[in-house]
This record gives C-alpha cells, structure tokens and sequence, in this order.
C-alpha cells in the first residue's frame, strides 16, 4: 500500500484543488447522452457551421412549443460543413443541418445526405430555392449577396469617382486600391471567382483575372485579412479603398446618419444558406420541426442581426439601418449550383495558375 | 519476464489513449482516401505525388519550417540562458510573457502583424506583407517560446561544474559554450528543434494569412483539399507524405539526441546577475521581445480604440452576450470554458506524458527493449506533424459507434488537445529523466522502496522543474488550440478562440474591437497562469 | 606567487570566506584544511575566479586579478568527481586544453601525460566506463596538461576509497613534485593533506585561523579547536595538562593536545593509572586509561602484553606526540 500511498499524497491535493475550484470539464452535465426511449425521442440535434447564432429567448421558445431539447452543433465553415454531412452520411451527425449553402449544396444532394421535406415557404422565398433540386432535399433560409465594396469617404477625399462594374476594377484609374480574399481559401472569395465566371464566361474569366492581377489587387486568405487589415474602412485602417465583402457590409459603418461605405450592386453573387432533414435522422419528426422554426417570422427576423444574412421571407421587416444602408442586388449573378459541383476544384486550379504567376 | 511486463503495463494506457483517438481516426480518413469508386485504388494517392504542384508544396514546407526552426533555436538559445541561468528581476513576467505566443489565435496575431508590416503599417516599407520572410517570421513568433522553456529547463537543472572546470583549462565562455554546454544541452536542443519544426511544418493560419497566397504548405494544401474539395485521395497521399516525413525526423533527432549521460545537477547553485559577458544573451531577448512585443504592443493598443478614441468599450462589451453581438456565450464565460478545458487538456498530457516518459527513459537491458523503448518515443510525437483537419474528419467517422462512440463527448476537445501537448510534454520531461543515475533508483529501491515511491522520492522531485514547465506548455497549447478545437467545439460552449475567430470574421468595427481585446484577455490570463505555474516549487512534492 | 589580501565572499551578503590572507610560494603544495562549510570551496572558487570578492585582493605575482577572467587566470581546477567531459574520449579530454590553445603535438603530450598517471592504453576510452580512481588521474592528467600557473584541487580523493586514496595521495605528491607544479587542494581530511602538501592553512567558519610549514602547524596547533581537527584525541587543560606536561619533561602550558598514541605502557613511566578499557588492533592495543591527577586518555601497549580492565598500569610519555595550542 506504501507506494500507491505516496502517489496519493502527491496527487491529492491537487485533485481536490482541482475540484473544488471546478476547473474541469469533468462532471459537466452532457446534453449528448442518447436518448433513452427510442419511440418517443425527447431531443433534436442542429448541425451547423460556426457562424450560426440565434437569441436564446427565441431557442426556449422553440423547446418549450416542441417540447425538444435543442442540441446544437457548430463547426466549422460552410465547406468543413458539408463535408461533414458527405463523410457522415452513414451515420448522421443530427436531425437537421443548416448552412450549406449554393455554392456547396449539389454535393451535399449527389450524396445523398438530405431527406425530401417540403416545408411551407413564406412569401418571397420560393426564388430561393435551389435550382435543380426537385426532391426539395434542401430548403431556404436566408441569403447574403457578396459584392465589391467601395469606400465613399475615401473617394470623395481623392476626387476620384468610385468604380461601378467588374470592369472598371481591372481600369488602372484603380490601380492598387483592390483587395479581396482568395477563392481558395475563403468562401466570399470564392463567390466572387464565381462572379467573374458568371460575367465572363467558363472561358473569359481568366483573361479578366489576368487583368485583375495585372493591375494590382491584392489577395489575402481570409475575409478579415482584407476587411480589417487592408480596407481603409476596416478596423486596422488599411490603404485599399475597394474591398470584396457582402450587400449588409455598408450597414455596419454607419456613423452621423450615413453609412461610409457602399456596395456595388453590379458585382454580387448571391449565397443562399439552405436548410434539411438528414437521411437517417434519429428524430425526424423534430427534424421538420425544426426547419419550420427557422422559417417562422420570429427567426427570419432576427436573422440579420444574429447571423448577419437576409431573410427569406419578404414580408419581415429589417432592421432600421439595413432598411436604410444595406441595400441588396437585384439582379446578382449565378452560376448553376451542379456546375459548380461538377468544376470547382478545375476553376480552382486555374485560378490559383492565374493568381500565382 | 518481469521486465517486459512492466513495459506493457506502463505503456498500456498511452498506446490505448494514442490508438484511439489518433491511430484510429487517422487511419480512418487515409483509408477513405485509398477507396475510389467503392474500391481500393492506391495508384491514385501515388499519383498525386507526382504532381508538380506537390513537389512545390513539399519544397515550400521544407525550407520554410527549416529556416524557422533554426533561427528560433538560434534567438532561443542565449534568451534561455538569460532567463535560466541568470537572476535578475522581472525574470519571472519576462518568462511568461514570452510564452504568450504560443496561445494567441493566428487570425488575430496575423491580423496584428499585418498590420504593422501591411502596406499602409509602419514596417510597410520593408514590403514584407505577403512574403516568406514574414511567414518565417511569423512561425518564429509562435515556436521560440518552445525553444526558450524547453532548452532553459534543461540548462537550468545542468551540473555547472564541467563548465566551470573548462573555463579553469582556459576555455573562453565561446569555448565552453561550444564544447561543454552545447554538447550537455543536444538532447533538449534536438527535442526543442525537432517540435518547433513539425509545429512549423504544420502551422496553417500562419502561412495563409502572412503569405498572402503566394505559398502553400502541405498543411494548408490538406485543408484545403479536405475542406473545400473533399479531394480525399490527394490529401490523404499528402497526410501520408507527412507521417513518412516525421518518422524520417524523428529517426534522425532520436540518433542526434543520444548522448552518453547528460550531467544532471543534484543541487543547482543559485543563479548569478546577469554581467557584461551575458550580452548575447541580452541582445537576443531584446529582438525576441521586440518580434514578440510588437505584434502584441499593436494588439493592444487597438483593443483600446473605440472610433477614433481611446476608450475601454472593447473591454466592456466582453462580458455582454447579447445586446446587438450576435454572440451566443459572452467572452467571459468562453474564458471559464477555455480554462476548464485546459486544465483537463493539462492533467490528461502530463499524466499520459509522465508514463510516456518513464518507459523511454528506463534503462534498457536488451537491444530488443531498447528499440522498443524508442519506438514509443518516437510514436507519440507523432500527433504533432498530421493535419489537424486530418484528425478532425477522423474523429467524426471512426468514433462513431461503441465501444468508442465519442464523437459527441464534451472530454473530446480537451483529449485532443493532450495530444497535441503530449510530444511538448514528453520532450520536456525525456532529456531530464533519462539523466536521472540508475543507481539512485536502485538506492532507494534497496531502503525498501517500491517502484513508485521510487519514483516520487527521486525522480519527481528533479523532474519537477521541467514538469511545471511541461505543464505551462499542455496549458498554453490547451488555451490556445483552434485547429482540432474548432473541429469539436460544441456551440454550447465554444472556447475562446473559437469565440475570437467568431468575433474577427464578421463586419463591424465593435467586432473587431471586442476580438482584439478578447486576444489580450486571453494573453493576459495566459501569461498569469504561466507566472502561477513558474512559482509552484518542489518543496511541497519533494518533501515527502 | 599566490597571494590573498583580507578576501571576504559573500553570498547573498551571508558571508563565506572572512577577511583571508594567504601567501603561496611557487613550487609548493598548499593544503586547505577544514570542516564542511568551513568556506574552503568558496576560497577555492573565488581563487578560480567562479566567485567575486565582496572585498579583499586575490593576487598572481603582486597582479590584481579582480579584472581577470577564470579563462585568463592560467589556473586549473580539479574538481571532487573530476567533472570530466562525458562526451568526450579520455585523450580528448586531457587534450582539451592544448586544443583550446592549438598546441602543437597534442596527441605526444598527451601520451606523455596519460603515462604520467599510469593511465597508457586509455585513450580511447569514454568517462563513464572508467572507476573512480581513474576519472581521477584523467582529471589530473587533463589539469596538468598546459602546465598551469596554479593548480587548484577541490577535494580530489575523498570520493575515493581508502586504499586508493593513500595510493593515489603519494602519486599525487609525487606527480606535482616532479611537475614542480604550484598547487592548493581544499579538503577536509588531514591525512590527505599531510600526505599530499608542504603547506597548511587551517579553515573554520570562513576564516584562516591557522597558516604554515605543515610541520609546525602540526606541533603547535593555533587552538584546541584547530588541535582536535587536526587529529588529536584529547586535548587537557589546567592541572591535568601540568602533569602531563611534567611527566614528558615539557615545560608547562595552559593545555596541551595528545595523541592517541602520546601515553604508552611502561613499566618504568612516571605515570600511574587504571585501565578502564582495552582493545587490540592489528599492531598494537589500544587502551583507555583513568591517570592518577589527569583522568581518562588514551594510551597504548604493545601486542602481547594483556591489559584488562581494572589492571593498574604505568605510563611513559612520547613527547614528540604532545602539541601545546594556543589559547582560544
């Protein structure tokens, strides 16, 4: 007994520190012990990506009609996301993901990975629905256009007009003062390489990238690398006057009843973020529930300040500065979501031949 | 027998901890990768590497980790021996600071480096945005805290008295350094060196962000095949060419490692102010503290903006949830979360750490034993060099169903995060422990007693120091882990990083605000754990 | 020459060695002697050049060397384990210092060296697979190997056992002797340094209490203090000490210090006494003896002669084993 006594005295104190201060994970309650009656499943688990956000009056709101544990499941961007949902689709993560959105969503579909439900859209979401996608695997829950952003102050202070079109950014009036993320590494990047091959054609955007490059834009890696860093509206004070970011973006640099930036609503693309039941969800029922939730005004509502999106239900009402600023395309360009699928990682490559020579 | 036995049985819950949740899901998502079409097909993982752009990648990932990994050994080096071996105050603040690094979210240092050699920063003029130097830099940033506790553990417990016998022959302080001190100090050098590289090797925010693009490593090329291709045969070729490479490595720092009894000092002498000779090292902490301290100056100063003014609003909003922030936890409960886990990540790699340690350094009586001993030395460091995206998808689809069906454990982040910390540990500990003499063990064995009284009477008390310094290393990798912990993080209760990559990634100037302020909360606490953990002494273990 | 004027070391202002001064001709071996944590390391170091005197000079040849690194000093320092170089083969290490200098014919004096102290055939060898008594020599062979100015030895045989010791302690001498090598040992053992120097200072809570021929210090010991370590048994005062005094035909001293071996069975001594305890050695019997006007000392017989306890006895003194030390 001596030895294992000398151990315990060198460990108990620390255990029992450890303890009693309640620094360990151990002993938490875990929301993930499985249900213990099959029939009668008493939870509904929501896979999603890391920026997914709702207020949690509107979370007990949705228990307590349910009667519903909501677990909810967050990593990762939209990409890891699906993957996920492809890697998984076995034995799926949940009941219900949110997130995939059209850039992404024919290989979640290819795969498998969705049940048909077709819920009950609000008004004005039926356009949003993903084109193809006739078994309604997937649903519509928001929608956030990514366009060019000029800074306005910075124009006006250089008597220079601000750019309108793709074009005139590959015009040397607006040489060096570009900036957005790479399309390999950031999904706004990549919405905008399919901007361009929606404006240019499969075999006219690389000669556009070209120019691009040629006249000076500078590719950083992630969306806050050009937003907070090399954007003169961001939060380090960049030099570049022109940043890739989203329509709702102008909407957060209101100061004195104007907003200092603006989006160009000639370059956007637009990402829809879908909702679905998973094929083999151990809660189906819950699952549907679920997605009526996030359909329902209550959500749609809070969706722009939470989650930084647009509803798609047309009939709620925005925010009183994205009323005012955040103004949204009407026109966005698209590229069809199984083509995507089909050339991503073909666009990619040529994309990364073109940006890195 | 007896002895094989006792091998077995100390190594039994490490090797079970490392199959499970490493061996297991790696091998998981390689293998997805080998079946195309529903059947196996390994020409087209053999084919990828023959790719050009691979060979690239590889050649980028090499000379780059290389680079880094000498010049924080060379900045590390004299900073150790400033803050190890001489005495002077602020040693403690100076320490821990340096260590800050190591904790701080890449998109937030990356954003805090930018911004000082961006085009429009005050370093902007030396055109360093985007370049290899600023990556190199930048991994030097993160990694020479590794270099400096690790090697400064080691020279700290090193016998004075070689040294101090060579200087009596006439060797000059270069002279001692390079034919006493250094030879003393390859295996904590070796082990420092051979973590920092695969750290390097498999840094991804670091390279995306400060390279702007231009360069890939094999680390970034996995992410990005995983995540946004799901091209699962190129990356599993490439997570092959990783583990080959670091068993390549490990092979060649085991041979340079070992040498013939390092001296330890039964008594350590107390340290002497620093002098005129210890310039080397002054200067050297001076530029460490000023590649340390500028991003980290520049990270605080913007926490305090608000606007155009200066303000402690950042500071303010942390607590809050709710309000207009979209943030499901405030900071501050992220921060309890952070720590939380951290402390389980800590207690999980020392203790696995520890057994680790003490099967490598037993004494081996057969050739056999002795291969088998550096083998498992050698196993566990491999966590370190596979992509934490690897691992991640692994983990969703091989502990999936019993015995093993974990994949909704809350112990999963922080089991991934021992780890990741587990190689930092057992490095630490190895070079210290295998310089404990035998013959104290069989001392104490022959008064009676058992193996592991044996083991808290002798070696704990002269492991002590490196284990709190091995500790700081499994706390601060805990706190400031994103890759694998992003991956695993429930929403419920994401840690910091995960709260401060949330806050960066989205517009408003307040978001930005509040991300840099949570970075400086989240250096702060780091830098007061690590004092903490350097003012716990032996005497409380070591009197029994 | 070596000189020490009022030398004071301190650690962290608790004082180690107080106000030393010393002299230390060329050519002679001088033995430090006292107890553990008399100070005599830190001497030892500071002479080296591994401490700074808090106050005091420490001399070569009338030169300050306070500005002078330990590197510069052209000392050698051997240390209690040797603190050989493990990683290095034995030739390298007693070669570490002419590489240091890049000497040439380094490997001809090495040879030389490791045949000084009989160690031919070693070279090759690495440390650790070598006994205690030879790391030693090594330590020596490599101390001696650039002839240094001053040889400065920590204690070098007490990690020895004792056959070795006295073996090695004659090589030694005879070693540095031959060398003609200036040298100053620290230990705690008076057989090591009788056997070893020509020179002995005596050290005790941080001071030199006591400096000179060893012979002499031997005879007339500073104190009692300084007596006892020295290796006497006893050392008796007032009426005790006259006896004894008159008894050996000395002139008469406050006290005198005895060796165990001073009192030995006579029967024509002038002492009387009963023997309170007897025990036999290899060569002689070792007695415990109550003296008439004196009380308990030690006193020897010859083997064959069989004191009991209880027995009356007489003793003869041996006046060359009586010391008379000064006064506290």
């Amino acid at each position: 007994m001596r030895p294992i006594h000398a151990l315990t005295h060198a460990l108990a104190p620390l255990a029992l520190a450890l303890a009693a201060a309640g620094c360990s994970t151990i002993g938490d309650d875990s929301s993930s012990s499985a249900p213990d009656d099959a029939t009668k499943p008493t939870r509904v688990v929501l896979v999603t990506h890391e920026s997914f956000s709702l207020p949690k009056p509107l979370i007990k709101q949705f228990e307590q009609a349910s009667g519903l544990d909501l677990v909810v499941r967050a990593t990762g961007d939209a990409g890891i996301l699906t993957n996920k949902l492809v890697l998984t689709k076995d034995d799926p993560l949940g009941d219900v993901a949110f997130g995939v959105d059209n850039t992404f969503a024919s290989r979640a579909l290819d795969a498998g990975v969705f049940a048909p439900y077709d819920a009950a859209l609000p008004d004005g979401a039926e356009e949003y629905r993903l084109p193809g996608d006739d078994e309604h695997g997937l649903t519509p829950v928001d929608d956030a256009s990514v366009c060019v952003n000029v800074d306005d102050t910075w124009f006006a202070d250089h008597d220079l007009a601000p750019p309108r079109t793709l074009d005139d950014l590959a015009d040397p009036a607006y040489r060096d003062l570009f900036v957005t993320p790479g399309a390999a590494t950031s999904s706004p990047g990549m919405a905008f390489l399919l901007t361009t091959i929606a404006a240019y054609g499969e075999d006219g955007w690389q000669d556009y990238w070209t120019k691009l490059m040629d006249n000076g834009v500078k590719l950083t890696a992630g969306w806050s690398d050009a937003y907070e860093v090399d954007f003169t509206q961001g939060g380090g004070h960049g030099d570049r006057p022109i940043v890739l970011s989203y329509d709702s973006s102008p909407a957060f640099t209101v100061s004195g009843g104007t907003s200092s930036t603006s989006a160009l609503l000639d370059t956007c693309f637009r990402q829809v973020e879908y909702a679905g039941v998973l094929d083999g969800a151990a809660n189906p029922d819950g699952a549907e529930q679920l997605v009526d939730f996030l359909l329902s005004p209550e959500v749609q509502a809070a969706l722009p300040e939470s989650m930084y999106v647009f509803p798609v239900d047309s009939s709620v009402k925005l925010p009183a500065e994205w009323a005012r600023f955040a103004e949204q395309p009407s026109d966005p360009y698209e590229v069809d979501p199984g083509a995507i699928g089909e050339h991503r990682d073909e666009w990619l490559r040529e994309w990364s031949d073109v940006t890195s020579r | 027998m007896r002895r094989a036995f006792e091998l077995a049985g100390l190594s039994a819950l490490p090797l079970a901890v490392l199959g499970v949740f490493f061996v297991l899901p790696v091998s998981g998502m390689v293998s997805e990768g080998f079946v195309a079409d529903g059947r196996f097909d390994p020409g087209g993982v053999l084919e990828v590497l023959g790719r050009p752009r691979v060979h690239r990648v590889v050649w980028f990932t090499v000379w780059s980790s290389t680079v880094a990994t000498l010049v924080a050994v060379l900045l590390g080096l004299p900073v150790a021996h400033l803050l190890h071996r001489r005495r002077f105050p602020g040693r403690g603040v100076l320490r821990s600071l340096l260590l800050v690094p190591f904790v701080l979210p890449t998109v937030v240092v990356g954003v805090a480096f930018r911004e000082l050699i961006g085009e429009s920063g005050p370093l902007g003029f030396l055109g360093l945005d985007g370049s290899a130097v600023a990556i190199v830099a930048g991994l030097v940033f993160f990694n020479v805290a590794v270099v400096i506790r690790a090697v400064g553990a080691a020279w700290e417990s090193l016998d004075p008295r070689p040294a101090e016998a060579a200087a009596a022959l006439g060797a000059s302080p270069a002279q001692v350094l390079l034919t006493v001190t250094l030879p003393a100090l390859r295996p904590a050098i070796v082990s420092a060196a051979s973590v920092v590289f695969l750290f390097c090797a498999t840094a991804f925010g670091v390279v995306l962000t400060l390279g702007g693009l231009r360069y890939s490593s094999v680390e970034t090329e996995i992410y990005l095949l995983t995540t946004n291709l799901l091209d699962l045969q190129a990356a599993a070729a490439l997570s092959i060419l990783q583990l080959l490479a670091i068993t390549g490595l490990l092979v060649v720092t085991g041979r340079l490692r070992a040498v013939p009894d390092p001296a330890l000092a039964r008594s350590v002498r107390r340290a002497p102010r620093p002098s005129r000779g210890d310039w080397p090292g002054v200067v050297a902490t001076g530029l460490v503290l000023l590649l340390v301290g500028a991003p980290l100056a520049a990270l605080a100063l913007g926490s305090l903006r608000v606007g155009d003014a200066w303000s402690l609003g950042n500071y303010r909003a942390l607590t809050g949830a709710g309000s207009q922030h979209a943030l499901l936890v405030s900071v501050t409960d992220a921060l309890v979360t952070s720590l939380r886990t951290a402390v389980d990540a800590t207690w999980m790699s020392l203790s696995l750490g520890l057994l680790v340690t003490v099967v490598v350094t037993r004494r081996s009586r057969s050739r056999t034993e002795r291969r088998v001993r550096g083998l498992l030395d050698g196993l566990f460091m491999l966590p370190l060099g596979v992509s934490a995206v690897t691992l991640g998808f692994g983990f969703l689809i091989t502990l999936d169903r019993p015995p093993v069906d974990l994949r909704d454990s809350p112990l999963l982040v922080p089991i991934a995060q021992a780890l990741v910390a587990l190689p930092l540990v057992v490095r630490t500990l190895v070079p210290v422990l295998g310089g404990v003499d035998d013959r104290q063990r069989q001392a104490a064995a022959s008064l009676g007693a058992g193996p592991l009284r044996t083991f808290a009477t002798v070696e704990l008390p002269l492991v002590w120091r490196p284990l709190t310094a091995a500790a700081g290393f499994a706390f601060a990798v805990s706190l400031g882990e994103f890759g694998a912990t992003s991956f695993l993080a429930r929403e419920d209760h994401p840690t910091l990083p995960i709260v401060i990559f949330h806050l960066i990634g989205h517009p408003g100037a307040m978001n930005y605000g509040m991300s840099l302020a949570a970075s400086v909360v989240l250096a702060a606490t780091t830098a007061l754990v690590m004092l903490a953990v350097d003012r716990l002494r032996v005497s409380s273990v070591g009197a029994f | 020459m070596l000189t020490l004027d009022r030398l004071t070391v301190a650690y962290d202002g608790e004082p180690a060695v107080v106000d030393a001064s010393l002299d230390l001709d060329d050519g002679h071996v001088l033995a430090v002697l006292g107890p553990s944590g008399s100070g005599k390391s830190t001497l030892l170091r500071a002479i080296a050049g591994l401490e700074p005197p808090s106050s005091g000079r420490i001399c070569w040849d009338g030169a300050d060397l306070a500005r002078v690194p330990t590197h510069k000093r052209g000392f050698a320092l051997m240390f209690q384990d040797g603190q050989l170089f493990n990683h290095l083969t034995v030739a390298r290490n007693v070669g570490y210092a002419l590489r240091l200098r890049r000497a040439p014919g380094t490997a001809e004096r090495v040879a030389e060296l490791l045949a000084l102290v009989g160690l031919e055939g070693y070279a090759d060898r690495l440390p650790t697979t070598l006994s205690g008594g030879e790391r030693q020599r090594v330590a020596l062979a490599r101390s001696l190997a650039v002839s240094p100015r001053l040889l400065l030895l920590d204690e070098p045989l007490s990690a020895l056992d004792a056959g070795l010791r006295e073996r090695l302690a004659s090589d030694l001498r005879g070693i540095l002797r031959s060398a003609g090598t200036t040298a100053l040992m620290v230990t705690h053992d008076q057989e090591e340094a009788y056997a070893v120097a020509d020179r002995l200072a005596v050290m005790r809570e941080g001071r030199i209490v006591q400096q000179g021929d060893i012979g002499e210090v031997w005879r007339a010991p500073a104190d009692p203090e300084t007596a006892l370590f020295l290796g006497y048994a006893r050392v008796l005062e007032g009426s005790a000490a006259a006896t004894l005094l008159r008894a050996a035909g000395h002139p008469p001293a406050e006290a005198v210090a005895v060796r165990r071996s001073a009192l030995v069975v006579d029967q024509h001594g002038p002492l009387r006494g009963l023997v309170v305890s007897a025990r036999a050695t290899p060569e002689l019997i070792r007695l415990v003896v109550d003296v008439d006007g004196v009380g308990e000392v030690d006193a020897i017989a010859r083997l064959g002669t069989h004191p009991a306890p209880g027995d009356p006895v007489r003793l003869g003194v041996d006046p060359g084993r009586l010391a008379t030390p000064g006064r506290r």
